[in-house]
């Protein structure tokens, strides 16, 4: 499976693309596509330029980021791993890895 | 010290309220990414993992306690209350959201601040020795020379559009504390023979992918013709400088595919440039010289009672002067290292609170002085031998006394994946588990000198091939893994490291270095340091001791 990850244009902070196409903050909130389905919802998103820095596809299950990049992604999930008080995980506690 | 003057207040004004209008032009999409992205790298803002990283540049590592103190602020009020220092003696701040910046950069503006060429195919930052001024046997305060070559190149228009980055260090002592035979062009100023001062000249050095130690493309340089000898190599490179393909496009490519002959042409374009014309500017550069004045020093004994009385009384106290005090020019004074490597911590951070701490210390102990050194500590340039004492408790409250300088756990390491977007693994992690296993003082004192550097990809902001144990971070099929180096130096004996062999994986590779550790305990002789080991037996027993008879 795919998720859509961006870094949001004023702040760039993480985000996701939801099932409604809206950016969101919490990998839990993140739709799973399908391959096919993934570069299209991806073509949808690119085109809102004004709302965001650089936007694509990962994989991904329910649980988090799979596949080779599969830390990189977890650590931008989440925070950096040698700084637990900061990042999502400092706010989300369901971000902790 | 160098406080800019009306011509950079108008141009760094002019430049924040350009960046303002183009961040709202960005916001309202009337900009692309694809736009803006060089814009926004041109103010030193880059965009990592989880935020945008602000970079600013500290000329020559040199800061005033009220540079500092506005460092904190805005560590505060527009980040997550920290800043990292770099290698480069720049100073990153790690969450800044994109709308912020403009206000940033008008706040650093306030004291005479900018992120003006941290990136970009400029002369970046000219960087410099951070004993500047202080150093025992220094030849002239290396930032003078320094600052004549950023207001050169800055305002030079041949030399904004470069192959590629270009970096510039200038040191004046015969101990380099500014790791100048990495670097594009490193400058060292001597007197020679005859008294006359000049410098000599190495060219093409850098780490990343291909690593260099710079040729010395001229033993002396009289100092009044240093910018017209600059103007020559600048020339050569912008002509033949590769700008076909990014990975070849930096000088030391140039220089090494044949040093005698880049410095032939070198000479020829000197010989034929208009020396006298070019030499010109550098009396009225020169005037700069009234800004680094030394400080007005009391006339004090060179040696101190009270502090020979507190170094009996208190042990972690004499390890500290031991280890983080240098020798100052003047008598009865001293230079002062801050160690930002607290055990466990990130190599470079540094909490607004502890930058306030440092800036009340450097106002009150040492003429309103801080440096920013490329080991990623701070120093505290002109203390009162009589002062220390003061001085390390106040540092000690902030978790700034760690008596670690040059040690073990000293350890130079890149933000890494923690935070970069280029990073292939985590460097602070493993720099953390090091310097615990290497925590305890009297195992650290008794390892002496050993400078262990970790880059997360092959980048090397981390200076791995110039650590005596260098660790780059690689990537195999999604796991972290580590390749260790050996033997590398960025100073006066400037190496770059050999790689041992086949990479570690992250649970083996502090075993690993652990294992280089204790065989230098066993075989070193009196005074030998881990490099002067490794030079002379060479790296087939070092491999031995990583790998075993897998080895061979
Ligand atoms: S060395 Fe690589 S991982 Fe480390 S900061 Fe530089 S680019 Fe990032």
């Amino acid at each position: 499976m795919k998720a859509i990850t961006a870094n949001r244009l004023s702040d760039g902070v993480v985000v996701y693309v939801d099932a409604h196409g809206a950016l969101v903050e919490r990998f839990g909130d993140a739709q799973l596509f399908d391959a096919d389905e993934a570069d299209e919802a991806l073509v949808r998103i690119l085109e809102r330029k004004g709302a965001i820095a650089s936007a694509y596809l990962i994989d991904a299950d329910a649980a988090g980021p799979t596949g080779r990049g599969a830390l990189r992604e977890t650590i931008r999930k989440s925070g950096p791993t040698v700084r637990r008080d900061l990042g999502k995980q400092a706010e989300l506690t369901d971000e902790r890895v | 010290m160098y406080r800019y003057d009306e011509f950079d207040e108008t141009f760094v004004r002019e430049r924040v309220a350009e960046f303002r209008g183009q961040v709202a032009r960005r916001l309202s999409g009337e900009l692309s990414e694809e736009q803006f992205k060089p814009l926004r790298l041109m103010n030193g803002v880059y965009l990592q993992l989880h935020a945008y990283m602000l970079r600013v540049a500290i000329p020559y590592g040199t800061l005033s306690a009220r540079q500092m103190r506005q460092l904190a602020m805005i560590a505060r009020k527009y980040d997550k209350g920290y800043g990292h220092f770099t290698t480069r003696q720049n100073i990153q701040y790690n969450w800044p959201a994109l709308i912020d910046v403009p206000d940033i950069l008008d706040d650093l503006a306030d004291v005479e601040m900018h992120s003006i060429q941290t990136s970009g195919n400029c002369i970046r930052n000219v960087t410099s020795d951070p004993y500047a001024g202080a150093a025992a046997n220094e030849t002239d305060d290396p930032r003078i020379w320094a600052e004549v070559i950023r207001q050169w190149s800055s305002q030079h228009p041949e030399f904004s559009f470069l192959p590629r980055k270009f970096k510039i260090a200038v040191t004046a002592s015969d101990k380099d504390r500014a790791a100048i035979k990495v670097h594009d062009i490193g400058l060292r100023l001597y007197r020679n023979e005859d008294g006359e001062r000049g410098f000599q000249v190495f060219v093409g050095g850098g780490l990343g992918r291909t690593p260099y130690i710079g040729e010395r493309i001229r033993e002396f340089l009289p100092e009044r013709q240093l910018l017209s000898y600059l103007e020559a190599i600048m020339r050569v490179y912008n002509r033949y400088g590769r700008r076909d393909n990014k990975f070849k496009a930096r000088i030391k490519i140039l220089v090494s595919s044949d040093p005698d002959d880049f410095r032939r042409l070198v000479e020829e374009e000197w010989a034929k440039s208009d020396r006298e014309k070019l030499n010109g500017p550098l009396d009225e550069l020169l005037r700069v010289r009234r800004f680094f004045e030394p400080p007005k020093y009391e006339n004090i004994p060179q040696t101190c009672n009270s502090l020979d009385a507190a170094r009996a009384r208190n042990d972690e106290f004499d390890r500290w002067v031991r280890n983080n005090v240098s020798d100052h020019r003047m008598a009865g004074y001293a230079i002062v290292n801050v160690s930002l490597k607290p055990i466990g911590k990130a190599p470079g951070d540094i909490s607004a609170e502890a930058m306030e701490t440092v800036a009340d210390i450097a106002e009150r102990y040492s003429f309103d002085e801080i440096r920013a050194t490329h080991e990623q500590n701070l120093c505290l340039p002109h203390v009162r031998k009589a002062d220390l004492f003061d001085v390390w408790r106040a540092l000690d409250s902030a978790r700034l006394a760690t008596a670690n300088i040059g040690l073990a756990s000293d350890i130079i390491a890149c933000p890494g994946l923690d935070y970069c977007d280029l990073a292939n693994a985590r460097s602070i992690p493993v720099a953390a588990r090091i310097a615990e296993r290497f925590a305890d003082s009297d195992e650290a004192d008794g390892i002496g000198e050993l400078k262990i550097k970790i880059s997360g990809c092959i980048n090397a902001c981390g200076h791995h091939h110039a650590g005596h144990i260098g660790i780059l971070g690689v990537d195999k099929k999604g796991e972290e893994f580590y390749q260790i180096t050996l033997g590398g130096s960025g100073g006066e004996d400037a190496s770059i490291g050999e790689i041992t062999g086949r990479s570690f994986s992250s649970s083996e590779v502090v075993d690993a270095v652990e294992r280089l550790v204790t065989f230098y305990k066993e075989n070193r002789t009196v005074g030998e340091r881990f490099l002067d080991l490794y030079r002379r037996l060479g790296p087939a027993p070092f491999k031995e001791t990583l790998y075993g008879d897998a080895a061979h």
